[in-house]
């Protein structure tokens, strides 16, 4: 049977490694290819890139550390931000991307999910859904890196996107990012259940009890964490021995 | 020096098994092609594939590498990945255009709602590491060298191959039910995990392809 995955989600500015400091300023945390070796060889089950670069004109510097990252490290690699059209995944595929994350594109238009999965297949094509409790009982989506409120139901927009052919969502909630608090268990349990496709949960690991909890409580079947990692709290290898011990499937 | 030749009929990325390939071989040329006289003059050929089979195999047949592929497939090493495992059947339960044919059987999809034996639901795309069962009769298989029972590999797929000759089935996987997850018959060896993405134990698999003579 699958076992559950850890996923550490790096955040790429210009083709480097950046890591915010107390949440506002960004500083230099190394060269991509020497951080993705690090977390492979602590054992992580995927690798996710989020491209934070503001200038589309450095875009190219994306699919140049990508292709250095594929070529030494043998894992499944995500990479997100920035995509606008179905056609902008075949760049990132070719430089060696396994899947792309698509986020406010695919709410200005949702037939990009359609699209992407037509032509790439739905294993590469991957929903990233912001969401935030704007009132008691209502997950809704945002956009725009979280500044632009869309009305839309978090819950039912993950049943779109799947029918519209994603293979997989990575969910954020938008409460918890950086409270490191724990994942947001009933959004990650209202959105495992109501999808046949695989949920990453995201935003608020502060704790290795927190990834267990996404897993057993929220449903997840992968866990994404950046902060516990990059600072050197936990190792990859430590959270997949704490989730083995806690009864969940691991690939050891 | 000794060549692999990737078959590039214009879907998908290949570089990342390219890639990979020249990790483990640095010693061979490892050729991604759609060039017909290279694949016939390789040494071993691999077939790789990720996106949809309709437009895969339509792809193919565009591409009029058909009959040399058909060639290799009888008198060289040939490596199937993925959907290219998927394609060496007659057919596909994803589209009406057939397959290679060159095992009978076909590609069937995981049944939609799909449950565990307890009746929780589980999800398709079958994807993330599963692990690998190896049936007595490939253990001794040159490309499994290596590989223990139980070795965790990367899949992404929502179909899988339904072989008719259950001695074509070099390796299984459970979801719940286990499904054909490798293939070997003569020269031909096919995984519809991702080698190039299982970390050490798919890099092993590539090396020992690479090193293989395609006799068992």
């Amino acid at each position: 049977m699958l076992c559950k995955r850890i996923i550490p989600c790096l955040d790429i500015k210009d083709g480097r490694v950046v890591k915010g400091v107390n949440f506002v300023g960004l500083r230099d945390a190394g060269d991509p290819v020497e951080v993705a070796k690090r977390y492979n060889d602590q054992g992580a089950d995927e690798l996710c890139f989020l491209d934070i670069t503001a200038s589309v004109e450095k875009r190219g510097l994306l699919y140049d550390l990508i292709e250095r990252v594929a070529s030494q490290v043998f894992i499944p690699l995500t990479v997100g931000g920035g995509v606008k059209t179905a056609e902008d995944l075949r760049p990132l595929l070719n430089a060696g991307a396994d899947k792309v994350s698509i986020n406010t594109a695919g709410v200005n238009d949702p037939t990009i999910f359609d699209k992407a999965s037509h032509f790439y297949g739905a294993q590469c094509v991957v929903a990233a859904i912001d969401a935030k409790q704007t009132r008691p009982g209502f997950f809704e989506v945002f956009i725009h890196g979280g500044r632009t409120a869309t009305g839309k139901d978090a819950v039912a927009w993950a049943r779109e996107v799947a029918d519209r052919g994603a293979g997989e969502i990575l969910l954020t909630s938008m409460d918890r990012d950086g409270a490191k608090i724990g994942f947001d268990l009933e959004l990650t349990r209202a959105i495992a259940d109501a999808v046949t496709i695989p949920v990453i949960a995201s935003g608020g690991v502060g704790n290795l009890q927190h990834l267990v909890e996404g897993v057993q409580k929220g449903g997840a079947d992968a866990v994404l964490a950046a902060s516990i990692f990059h600072y050197g709290e936990y190792t990859v290898g430590q959270a997949k021995a704490a989730m083995r011990d806690a009864g969940i499937r691991m690939r050891m | 020096m000794m060549t692999i030749a990737i078959v590039d009929y214009g879907m998908g990325n290949l570089k990342s098994v390219a890639k990979a390939f020249m990790h483990v071989a640095p010693d061979q040329r490892i050729l991604i092609t759609s060039d017909a006289k290279e694949i016939a003059e390789a040494d071993r050929v691999v077939l790789p594939g990720q996106a949809a089979m309709p437009e895969s195999m339509v792809a193919l047949n565009d591409s009029g590498l058909r009959d040399v592929l058909l060639q290799a497939s009888k008198d060289r090493p040939f490596f199937g990945v993925c959907l290219g495992l998927q394609m060496l059947f007659e057919e596909s339960e994803e589209g009406p255009t057939p397959s290679l044919g060159y095992l009978p059987g076909k590609s069937i999809r995981f049944p939609k709602p799909h449950f565990d034996k307890n009746g929780a639901p589980l999800k398709v795309p079958h994807m993330g590491w599963n692990a690998l069962t190896i049936p007595a009769h490939a253990s001794a298989h040159p490309c499994w060298a290596g590989i223990a029972q139980e070795t965790a590999f990367y899949f992404a797929n929502s179909y899988y191959a339904a072989p008719k000759e259950s001695a074509v089935v070099a390796g299984t996987a459970n979801y719940p039910d286990p499904i054909c997850v490798a293939v070997g018959k003569a020269n031909l060896f096919a995984v519809q995990f991702h080698p190039e993405k299982s970390a050490d134990g798919g890099l092993r698999v590539l090396k020992n392809f690479s090193n293989w003579s395609g006799s068992l």
